[in-house]
C-alpha cells in the first residue's frame, strides 16, 4: 500500500494541530490529509493523518509519540481512503 | 490566600527551589518583574535576552537542573529563540517564561505583540500559552517536569500581562508528582548485551551527552576499565571519561583526532551510550563504523535507528541501564586490540606541533589548562576556537566544558560563562572566544561588571571568521569572502569601557605572567590574544564524505 493512515487520540485544545502540522512540515514528513473531531466528552480529539508509506514512517510515529498532548498512535489497517478523497463533496450539497 | 498570576509563578519557581532567575523586564512582564521584587529570587539583569538565555544555559549546563529565564513579548521573545533552540538541540532543561500583550488584544497586531507559541513550537521540547489564570498553578511544576525529565529540554510558557495581573484564590499548592525516568528493564536483553561485549574482540565505548544528563561518569569509567574497552567521545561528551587515561581514543569525526577516526574503522562492536549519531560526528553514515555491529542505549526512542540502523537497542536511562550491566561484563585486558590500538595512536598522532609559542593556538590552549585547576569550567563560543579546545585541551571531569555542540551559537561563550559562575562561586570559570564570537554578545560584559564574577575572557583574536576562511581556503578554491575583518576593535579599550580589566598580549615581553595574573586575581578580565591568522583546525573531514577522508592526515 503506498499510503496509510495514523490516527491519534490527543488533548483537545488550540495548538495540538499546529503542534502536530508542525512536526510534520520541519522533519520534511509530507501530510496528504488531515481529519480531526473531538471524541467522547470533549477533552479528546481523534485525528486520522493519511501519510505516504515509505521508510520513515517509524521514524514519524516515534516522534508523535514524543508530542506532549498526543495520548496515542496507532496505525489504521483496514480503512476507507476514499473518505479523504470525498472531502470535496461537502461543498457541493 | 488571594494570588495574582505573577505571585503564582514567583512562588512556583521558589517552591521548584530557583534561587536566580536572568531576564529582561518589558511592558508584557513587568509585573512578574513586581512579585520578583517581593521575593527572595535573585534576579540577573541581562543586557539582551539571548544573552539571558544563555546565562540561563551556563547554570543549567553545569547543574543538570532547570534554569529559569524571563522575556517579555515581542523582541523579547524573539530575541531569546537562539538559546531555546541551542537548548532543543543540546538537551538543555531551560524554562523560558514569557510576556504576552493582553488576552483581549491578542491577534490584533498590539504594540509588541509577536506569535511567540507558533515561534517556539518547533524548538522547544514543549510550549504552553496560558488562556487562564486556573492553568498557570499546574503548568509551572508540570514545565519543570518535563524540562527535566526523559531527555531534557525546554519549556516556553507564554503568559498574557493581563493573566499575570489577575487574582485568584486558594489554599493548597498542587503537590509535585515524583520525578523519575526508571523503567523496568528485561534482564535478558542487559544479558544479551554483555555477552555480546564479552565476546566481541575489538569493542569501542562510542558516548555523549546522555553520560553528562544521566550523571553516569563513575559507571562508564567501571565498564571501559573492568572489560579494557576504548572510548571515543562526541564535543558533548567531553569530560565524562578522562581524557589523560590510557583507554581514552579522543573525539571522534569532523575534528577528531586522525588516530580516532581511524580505530573506528577497526571496531567489530560499538556501543553507544547517550548519543545521536549527528554527521558532525559519525560523518557519512553508511561509511561509519563499517565493520561493527551497534548497540545503542538511549533515553529517547526516537533517536534509535534515526540515523544509523542498530542491531540491538535498549531505550532508558544510561546510568541505570549501566548499573544492572556491569556484573554481567567479564574482566578482560584485551591485550591485542589495546596495542593494535596504541599502534595506530603511534602512527597518526595528533596533527598540531609542540611549541612554546604562545600565539600557536593549541599551545596556548595547553598553557592555559597548566594554569587552571583540572575541574575550571571552561566555556566557549563557536569557530576554531572552539574546536582547538575539543582538541586539545584535556578535559578530567564531566560538566567542565561548556559549548554549544547542535546549533553552533557564536555569541554562546560569555554569557554561559557567567551563568556558571553564578552556579559555582569560588570557582573561576574561562570563555575561550574568538574575535568573530565575541562581538555577538559583548553587550554582556555589562552584566559581569555588574556580577563582578570570576570570569576570565581569551579571545583568540586572529581578526577574521577562522573556521569560514579555513573552508573557503579548502572547499572554495581560496575564494576569501566576508571572512576577513576589515577593522578590529581594541577589546582591552571595549573591556575596559565596561570596568573589566584587560590585557593585551601583542607586543608584551611575559605573555605567561598576563595570563597567570588573568587567571587568578579575583574578579572578570579579558585577555586579547593575537594568534597566527593562517591556522587551520585539523584534521577536517569534508562535508558529507566518511570520516577516514580527512584532510590534514599525514
Amino acid at each position: 500500500m503506498d499510503k496509510i493512515i495514523i490516527g491519534l487520540i490527543v488533548h483537545n485544545h488550540m495548538g495540538v494541530m499546529s503542534h502536530i502540522a508542525g512536526l510534520f512540515s520541519r522533519r520534511a514528513f509530507n501530510l496528504e490529509g488531515i481529519l480531526c473531531g473531538q471524541i467522547e466528552d470533549g477533552t479528546r480529539s481523534q485525528i486520522y493523518l493519511l501519510v505516504k508509506n515509505d521508510i520513515r514512517i517509524k521514524q514519524i510515529i516515534k516522534q508523535l509519540e514524543k508530542l506532549y498532548d498526543v495520548i496515542d498512535v496507532s496505525i489504521c489497517e483496514n480503512y476507507d481512503q476514499t473518505l479523504f478523497d470525498r472531502l470535496h463533496e461537502f461543498n457541493n450539497r | 490566600m488571594k494570588y495574582t498570576g505573577a505571585e503564582i509563578i514567583v512562588k512556583s519557581l521558589e517552591r521548584e527551589g530557583i534561587k536566580i532567575v536572568t531576564g529582561i523586564p518589558g511592558g508584557a512582564n513587568l509585573p512578574i518583574y513586581d512579585a520578583l521584587y517581593k521575593s527572595k529570587v535573585q534576579h540577573v539583569l541581562a543586557r539582551h535576552e539571548q544573552g539571558a538565555g544563555f546565562i540561563a544555559h551556563g547554570m543549567a549546563r553545569c547543574t543538570g537542573k532547570a534554569a529559569v529565564c524571563f522575556a517579555t513579548s515581542g523582541p523579547g521573545a524573539t530575541n531569546i529563540l537562539t538559546a531555546v533552540a541551542d537548548a532543543k538541540l543540546d538537551s538543555v532543561p531551560l524554562i523560558v517564561i514569557t510576556g504576552q500583550v493582553a488576552t483581549s488584544k491578542i491577534g490584533q497586531d498590539a504594540f509588541q505583540e509577536v506569535d511567540t507559541y507558533g515561534l517556539v513550537l518547533p524548538i522547544t521540547k514543549h510550549n504552553f500559552f496560558i488562556r487562564n489564570i486556573n492553568e498557570l498553578i499546574h503548568v509551572i511544576p508540570e514545565a519543570f517536569r518535563i524540562a527535566e525529565s526523559g531527555r531534557h529540554g525546554p519549556v516556553v510558557i507564554d503568559v498574557p500581562v493581563d493573566i499575570q495581573k489577575q487574582v485568584i484564590e486558594f489554599n493548597d499548592w498542587p503537590e509535585f508528582e515524583a520525578k523519575t525516568d526508571i523503567v523496568e528493564i528485561d534482564i535478558s536483553e542487559i544479558e544479551w548485551i554483555a555477552e555480546k561485549i564479552n565476546r566481541s574482540e575489538k569493542p569501542l565505548l562510542f558516548i555523549g551527552g546522555g553520560i553528562n544528563a544521566s550523571e553516569s561518569t563513575d559507571l562508564l569509567y567501571s565498564l571501559s576499565k573492568k572489560n579494557s574497552i576504548p572510548v571515543t567521545s562526541t564535543l558533548m561528551g567531553l569530560g565524562c571519561f578522562p581524557s589523560q587515561d590510557s583507554l581514552y581514543i579522543g573525539m571522534l569525526g569532523m575534528h577528531g583526532a586522525r588516530y580516532t577516526n581511524y580505530i573506528l574503522d577497526e571496531a567489530d562492536l560499538l556501543i553507544s551510550l547517550g548519543v545521536r549519531f549527528d554527521d558532525r560526528a559519525i560523518g557519512k553514515a553508511n561509511e561509519f563504523c563499517p565493520d561493527a555491529s551497534i548497540i545503542h542505549i538511549d533515553i529517547d526512542h526516537s533517536e534509535i535507528d534515526k540515523i544509523k540502523e542498530s542491531d540491538y537497542s535498549i531505550i532508558g536511562d544510561v546510568g541505570y541501564m549501566l548499573n544492572h550491566l556491569i556484573p554481567f561484563i567479564n574482566s578482560n585486558s584485551r591485550s591485542d586490540w589495546i596495542s593494535r590500538i596504541n599502534q595506530i595512536k603511534a602512527q597518526y598522532p595528533n596533527y598540531y606541533q609542540e611549541t612554546k609559542d604562545i600565539f600557536y593556538p593549541a599551545n596556548l590552549i595547553h598553557v592555559i589548562s597548566t594554569l587552571v585547576e583540572p575541574d575550571t569550567i571552561i566555556t566557549t563560543d563557536v569557530g576554531q576556537h572552539q574546536m582547538w579546545v575539543a582538541q586539545t585541551y584535556p578535559f578530567q571531569h564531566p560538566r567542565t566544558l561548556l559549548t554549544s555542540g547542535g546549533l553552533g551559537t557564536m555569541g554562546f561563550g560569555l554569557p554561559a560563562a557567567i551563568g556558571a559562575a553564578l552556579t559555582n562561586n569560588n570557582k573561576r570559570v574561562v570563555c575561550i572566544s574568538g574575535d568573530g564570537s565575541i562581538l555577538m554578545n559583548i553587550q554582556e560584559l555589562a552584566t559581569l561588571a555588574d556580577l563582578n564574577l570570576n570570569v576570565t575572557i581569551i579571545i583568540m583574536n586572529n581578526r577574521q571568521l577562522g573556521l569560514v576562511r579555513q573552508q573557503q581556503e579548502l572547499f572554495y578554491e581560496k575564494n576569501y569572502f566576508a571572512s576577513k575583518f576589515e577593522t578590529n576593535p581594541d577589546f582591552c579599550a571595549i573591556g575596559r569601557g565596561f570596568g573589566i580589566r584587560s590585557y593585551d598580549l601583542d607586543g608584551n615581553d611575559k605573555p605567561i605572567d598576563i595570563l597567570i595574573k588573568s587567571l587568578k586575581e579575583f574578579g572578570p578580565s579579558i585577555v586579547n590574544v593575537p594568534i597566527h591568522d593562517a591556522e587551520n583546525v585539523l584534521p577536517i573531514v569534508p562535508p558529507g564524505a566518511a570520516n577516514r577522508e580527512m584532510i590534514g592526515v599525514l
